[in-house]
């Protein structure tokens, strides 16, 4: 085809343009309709329980993303560091996910049980008093402001809409699984049968009121430590087969 | 259109392009810049065939060299193992107590086990194992809550204390306050303050403290406040508190105790690394 024909008629340049920006679209777009799932499930990995997930809001509201990513690369630097790499499926529930590619402090994709609750407490409280090098604001003001439940299944009701799987039951029990996990009182049996691997417990050493502290050391406490990666399968799940 | 003219002030030919009498100069880009892009597409292409990357409707093409992030750090980490093999196998295969005797492995250990320390351990017990009074124990000092022989120390390492491991070390104290009137703690804390102090051994046993003492808490901190290694139970007769050495925290632990919480280490660093820091923690200078 002679070019100076597309060139002079607007209505032929575009539709050639649209034609060649389909092309490129489709090839990425039509294999995605054809696979149920681009991440690999892996055994485990279960969404957050109520509390976990008010303390993901007030990780997301602090803004501890902006210094801390929650992604472990497959580099031996950071497999030594930080443990094993982190694969999709143990961000599969995160809406919105919090890997980031630039960190000012250390990565927390498994900092799940490295530390004791105590040791998470003094830290938010005074992050220099036990790392004296740190440059982490402290964050004291959390273990006075109680958590605020009013809206609680509003938030988990907008994750199952976009595909955390929280059944009728979770939404329903899920104010009393908060009491449960942040006192160890209560249910805890049914809260561990809907979440395994849940800690229990009073977080923040003031066991009278659940604070945002309580919900955002119950989320830490849980980074990274749903996969058990001593299982090969676990290991093996990352790359495809 | 017009037609190629040889333009005698450029000395080039013109593209043939006339628009309102200009004309429009053919200046090719470079042939080595030509080239050159050509040379990129291909490199492009043959990229594309040996990596993966390329979308099917079933999963995606892995690449003519079958390479993976995760297998190339596989080769990594086994390179670094093989380096260290000499020493690493013997520690693996070895209890605690036979690498501390030999002094190339235990040389190993205390290098490797101090950069597992500051890395995992130094957030709680400090950078130099001082600990943090009123919070974590120090580590360089004679005073152990569950032990300081290699093997103790070893086990607190690999299980940890009061947490989710079955096997972790586990002991509660009763919170006093619940049972003794608060002129009853103040008495005993009296008395538990004479336990390390030299001078009150006289006439201590007169203290009204003392029958409380006898009655509920010899039976784990001992007659005279040796304590109870095996059930992490704290030496009263020295002067190492951890909770604080003043009358009032003694108050405060009787009534509502504090007890420490530590992670188990060894599924999260394997039982190598474990070996190592047990090594490492018991040549700071408290280890017996």
């Amino acid at each position: 085809m002679n070019h100076a024909i597309v060139e002079k008629s607007a209505a032929l340049l575009f539709m050639l343009t649209f034609i060649v920006i389909s092309i490129g679209g489709l090839v990425q777009i039509v294999p995605l309709f054809k696979i149920d799932t681009t991440v690999t499930p892996v055994e485990g990995v279960r969404p957050y329980t109520p509390l976990e997930q008010l303390g993901r809001n007030v990780y997301t509201r602090e803004g501890c993303y902006t210094c801390h990513s929650q992604m472990i690369r497959p580099f031996r630097d950071e497999v030594e560091r930080y443990g094993h790499y982190s694969i999709p499926a143990e961000s599969m529930y995160d809406h919105p996910f919090l890997w980031g590619s630039k960190r000012t402090g250390p990565d927390l994709a498994r900092v799940g049980g490295k530390y004791s609750n105590a040791w998470q407490l003094a830290h938010m409280v005074d992050p220099r008093s036990v790392v004296p090098e740190s440059i982490m604001p402290s964050y004291a003001f959390l273990k006075n402001k109680p958590l605020h439940l009013d809206d609680l299944d509003l938030h988990l009701k907008a994750l199952k809409s976009v595909g955390v799987p929280y059944s009728e039951e979770m939404l329903e029990k899920a104010r009393a699984d908060v009491e449960a996990q942040a006192t160890g009182q209560g249910d805890t049996e049914a809260l561990l049968k809907r979440y395994p691997k849940a800690k229990l417990g009073d977080f923040d050493g003031n066991p009278s009121t659940i604070t945002e502290m309580d919900a955002l050391i119950a989320y830490l406490q849980v980074l990274g430590t749903l996969v058990d990666f001593s299982e090969p399968d676990a290991a093996g799940a990352t790359p495809a087969k | 259109m017009g037609e190629h003219r040889y333009d005698p002030v450029t000395g080039q030919y013109t593209t043939g392009h006339k628009w309102d009498g200009i004309e429009e100069l053919y200046t090719p880009l470079p042939r080595w810049w030509v080239i050159t892009l050509v040379i990129t597409f291909a490199i492009a292409i043959i990229y594309a065939l040996l990596y993966p990357g390329w979308p099917t409707t079933r999963f995606y093409f892995p690449g003519l060299l079958g390479w993976t992030s995760a297998g190339e750090l596989k080769t990594e980490k086994d390179a670094a193992r093989a380096a260290q093999a000499h020493w690493r196998d013997q520690i693996a295969a070895k209890p605690v107590s036979e690498i501390a005797q030999s002094e190339e492995l235990r040389t190993f250990a205390i290098t490797g086990g101090r950069s597992l320390f500051n890395q995992n351990c130094a957030a709680c017990h400090g950078l130099g194992a001082g600990g943090q009074q009123g919070q974590f124990p120090s580590l360089i000092d004679d005073d152990w809550l569950w032990g300081g022989k290699l093997d103790d120390i070893y086990l607190t390492i690999a299980h940890g204390i009061r947490n989710e491991d079955a096997e972790s070390r586990q002991s509660e104290m009763p919170p006093f306050g619940e049972m003794l009137s608060a002129e009853e703690i103040s008495a005993v804390a009296d008395y538990v303050l004479t336990l390390s102090d030299a001078k009150a051994v006289e006439g201590r046993k007169a203290l009204p403290g003392a029958a409380i003492y006898e009655a509920n808490c010899a039976g784990c901190h001992g007659a005279e406040g040796e304590g109870m290694r095996e059930m992490g139970v704290p030496r009263l007769k020295d002067q190492i508190w951890l909770y604080g050495d003043s009358k009032e925290s003694i108050v405060h632990q009787i009534g509502k105790p504090r007890m420490g919480s530590m992670p188990s280490w060894k599924p999260r660093l394997g039982d190598d690394a474990v070996k190592m820091l047990t090594i490492y923690v018991h040549s700071l200078g408290g280890g017996e």
